[in-house]
């Protein structure tokens, strides 16, 4: 049983809620393929999508996930909205509380946002992105493509390739893979690894793109992102996709039933090649498929427990 | 806890075969009849039920399984989360005569739920309950069209059926709290 009010981050689910949620997400995927996509498990229930970094995927996911479970959605974007005249994170939470809003789902650029705002309302926060502290959703949903297409979650060897330091879907990544006794190797360039990663923890770290991919069960490639060359993180992307990219010599060093994952979007040709684009954009795309069932399990459980709780 | 057996294994496949042969008897015929049975027991009691139809009739007539978790409105009351099975229907509802199979009728409210959802996937002919037990105690006005054995029971009294599929064995429990 989930027992957390809010979703704010991997790092404080139990292996049990995790296998809790990804069960859930497995009827979800089954109801997403009927004719009919819809289930009243939410009806009547309000969810507002309150997006202060911008986002479309992410905001679509979550709000497809909340219609097909017939809960209403309302959708706030920074840019449009009253921020812009000055008013405060709180108070335009509180306002929107006063409509009444059971589940409030958050992306901010500032860590620890969605955390504040689960101080201050009613409504069951959801974390979609808080700096770069943890995306929950994404890590759930990577865990579920794996756990579906290998059978299990124990044990794995994770390879994570990419801007580490600035990613929230590396850390939720992983405090959820840790949490099954997984081996985590984290590989980039030194200026795109975060200080003190603590070895004994199961994390690792290596500079060497083939030597990880050989041992790996699970690759995560992250977006590399182009602004990082201006602040000086690598000398030149050229540079950069020439060690770290996945591309047709790299890539001969995966198993044949080796997974890659890629939050998207995919920067083609950037951090991996667009000759394998053929052979691993099904299984990307799958992850969409997921992170809808994903999101649908997370809303459906946290409105349950609250429904209980009253 | 005072455990009394019903019907035992012959029994049951008795009264399977007499539904089954009362069904068709009310339907004449197997066109546009399907089957939807309920997770978990009522889709394997629908499956013995098309069996014996399919063979008399020499007929092939479309299945599917449904879960009604999702459309319960019990959901809340439970301090466990109801873990949800598999619907599949792939096959047209609209203008079929639908054979709905469920192993317990108690309060109705299953029942309920299992009309909702099939009502999301088109639009049927008509709905048949058939249930196997009928435990009454009823808190919704639903009536079954056919069903295998009356019992009539104090909210003290369980009614277990046992499936070979399930359970190992056909029986059919009445269970007495003290």
């Amino acid at each position: 049983m989930l027992n957390k009010k809010h979703l704010l981050g991997i790092k404080d689910l139990s292996k049990e809620e995790i296998e809790e949620i990804l069960n859930q997400a497995k009827v979800f995927k089954e109801v997403s393929q009927r004719q009919v996509k819809k289930t009243p498990a939410l009806r009547g229930k309000t969810v507002v999508n309150l997006f202060f970094e911008p986002s479309t995927r992410t905001r679509i996911s979550f709000e497809l996930a909340a219609k097909r479970l017939s809960a209403d959605v309302i959708n706030v974007a920074s840019q449009s909205s009253s921020l812009v005249k000055g008013e405060s994170l709180i108070d335009t939470l509180q306002n929107i509380e006063a409509l009444s809003c059971d589940i409030a789902i958050v992306r901010h650029t500032v860590a620890g946002t969605p955390h504040i705002l689960a101080e201050h309302t009613h409504a069951c926060v959801v974390n979609a992105g808080d700096g770069s502290n943890e995306h929950p959703t994404q890590g759930l949903l990577d865990m579920f493509t794996v756990k579906e297409r290998l059978g299990t979650l124990q044990n794995l060897n994770v390879v994570i390739v990419g801007d580490i330091l600035h990613s929230r879907v590396a850390r939720s990544n992983v405090w959820g893979f840790l949490k099954f006794g997984c081996g985590i190797t984290l590989c980039a360039p030194p200026t795109l690894i975060p200080r003190d990663i603590d070895e004994e923890q199961g994390v690792g770290v290596s500079y060497d793109l083939a030597g990880s991919l050989k041992k790996a069960d699970v690759v995560i490639m992250l977006r590399i992102q182009r602004e990082r060359q201006a602040t000086h993180f690598f000398p030149s992307l050229r540079e950069y996709v020439r060690y770290f990219s996945l591309n047709d010599t790299t890539a001969k060093a995966l198993g044949k039933n080796t997974l890659v994952l890629h939050p998207g979007p995919v920067n083609w040709d950037t951090e991996i090649s667009s000759s394998l684009k053929e052979r691993l954009s099904p299984l990307i795309l799958d992850q969409v498929t997921n992170g809808l069932a994903v999101r649908m399990a997370v809303l459906y459980l946290l409105s349950l427990r609250k429904e209980q709780k009253r | 806890m005072k455990k009394t057996r019903i019907l035992d294994g012959k029994d049951l496949d008795i009264v399977i075969h007499r539904l089954a042969h009362q069904i068709l008897e009310k339907n004449k015929s197997t066109k546009n009849l399907c089957f939807i049975g309920i997770q978990r027991r009522g889709v394997y009691l629908a499956e013995r039920i098309k069996h014996i139809i399919e063979r008399v009739e020499k007929a092939k007539i479309p299945f599917g399984v449904m879960d009604v978790t999702l459309y319960r409105d019990d959901l809340a009351l439970s301090s466990v989360t109801p873990e949800a099975r598999k619907t599949n229907l792939d096959f047209d509802i609209n203008k079929k005569t639908v054979i709905l199979v469920d192993d317990v009728l108690f309060t109705g409210r299953t029942i309920r739920a299992a009309l909702d959802e099939i009502m999301d996937f088109g639009r049927p002919k008509s709905i048949q309950l058939v249930v196997l037990v009928d435990r009454g105690n009823r808190e919704l006005p639903i009536k079954p069209d056919f069903t295998g054995k009356e019992i009539t029971t104090s909210l003290k009294e369980h009614v277990k059926l046992h499936l070979r599929e399930t359970d190992g064995k056909d029986e059919l429990w009445l269970v007495r709290e003290e």
